[in-house]
């Protein structure tokens, strides 16, 4: 039997920092909500804004996987791996935190905003070696499709992480509609984030930044009601 | 006044545990103490009482095993909880839940 969670996007915590502007879909920092802790072991979904010139300074992580998606402008990572990087839209980068390792983000320029997603998935093994990625995805293989941005494998489609997840993202066109068959067993979840537009999961309508978790299904099946963009994340529900 | 609620974080990075320690005192209802090895965090137990105890980073399975064990064969209400991220995203949250149960 499926069972399904609605975040409308209004629903979300929200924090402004004056240079971080960031909704919180499950509880993170000093926004607290027991009825949104999680969604299987996806903890963190971050929808962020960073002021031009501005960023998170160099602060510690341990066991999470933390990946971060650019909606709109460029990122300057650097870490204590001693990677250097920049991330931009189209990019997506994952970080396996393990052992520990400090990072930093930071807006690339100094005169527009960045807007990003960052996303903590809970991993399957603690305390492994620190590891960073980035890939660059072509934007092209996303309209009206779904394009494997993330997964478990090494050898698949897209960037990998230590859980037994998929991420895809669409950008589909009003009225297209397709299905999603779940990758990881009857255990798996997915986590709908609309990043723009009007779209409909198993009847359920979604409006930008909602976000939308459904399990106990084996498949979706996904109509964009407007010109849309979404992110489906599925996840282990029980770890 | 209210005592604070005791917190005993334990983990092997002494920069990521000091700032969780230093997280954890920035609430003024909590006060919170570091431990890097199972020695120090057994005898930061035996010297006193704490409300909860965070599991941090690159802490082994066996350590893991045996320092629950020990804990709970003292003082079995102890409250004891993984803490994930190694920061400040989570922690409260975390901390809250447990206190909560």
């Amino acid at each position: 039997m499926s069972k399904t969670i609605l975040h409308k996007a209004n629903q979300r915590g929200h924090a402004n920092h004056g240079w971080l502007n960031s909704f919180h879909t499950f509880s993170f920092g000093g926004y607290y909500n027991p009825q949104a802790m999680n969604f299987g072991v996806l903890r963190v979904l971050n929808d962020d804004t960073v002021s031009g010139g501005m960023g998170f300074g160099r602060h510690p992580h341990d066991n999470m996987e933390i990946i971060s998606i650019p909606l709109d402008g460029d990122l300057e990572h650097q870490d204590s791996m001693g990677n250097t990087a920049i991330i931009r839209k189209g990019d997506i980068q994952a970080m396996s935190a393990g052992t520990g390792i400090y990072h930093s983000e930071k807006n690339a320029h100094e005169n527009q905003q960045v807007k990003f997603l960052q996303i903590w998935i809970y991993p399957n093994q603690k305390n492994v070696e620190p590891r960073y990625d980035q890939l660059t995805l072509n934007l092209n293989d996303r309209h009206n499709r779904l394009q494997q941005v993330l997964s478990p494998n090494k050898d698949d489609e897209g960037i990998w992480i230590y859980q037994n997840a998929w991420f895809h993202m669409g950008k589909f066109d009003k009225g297209v509609a397709t299905n999603y068959t779940i990758k990881g067993g009857k255990n798996n979840g997915v986590y709908a984030f609309v990043l723009n537009g009007d779209i409909s999961i198993n009847q359920q309508q979604l409006n930008t930044r909602d976000g939308f978790g459904i399990w106990g299904v084996d498949e979706l099946n996904i109509t964009a009601d407007s010109d849309a963009e979404f992110l489906l994340m599925e996840v282990p529900m029980i770890f | 006044m209210n005592e604070k609620v005791k917190i005993l974080a334990i983990g092997r990075n002494k920069e990521i545990l000091e700032t969780v320690v230093r997280l954890i005192n920035a609430n003024d209802a909590w006060e919170g103490k570091g431990a890097i090895t199972d020695k120090e965090a057994v005898q930061a137990f035996d010297h006193e009482v704490f409300d909860l105890i965070l599991l941090c980073n690159g802490i082994s399975s066996e350590s893991e095993e045996n320092l629950r064990a020990y804990f709970l064969a003292h003082r079995p209400a102890t409250k004891i909880i993984q803490h994930y991220g190694g920061g400040s995203g989570l922690l409260t949250a975390e901390i809250y839940e447990a206190l909560a149960v």
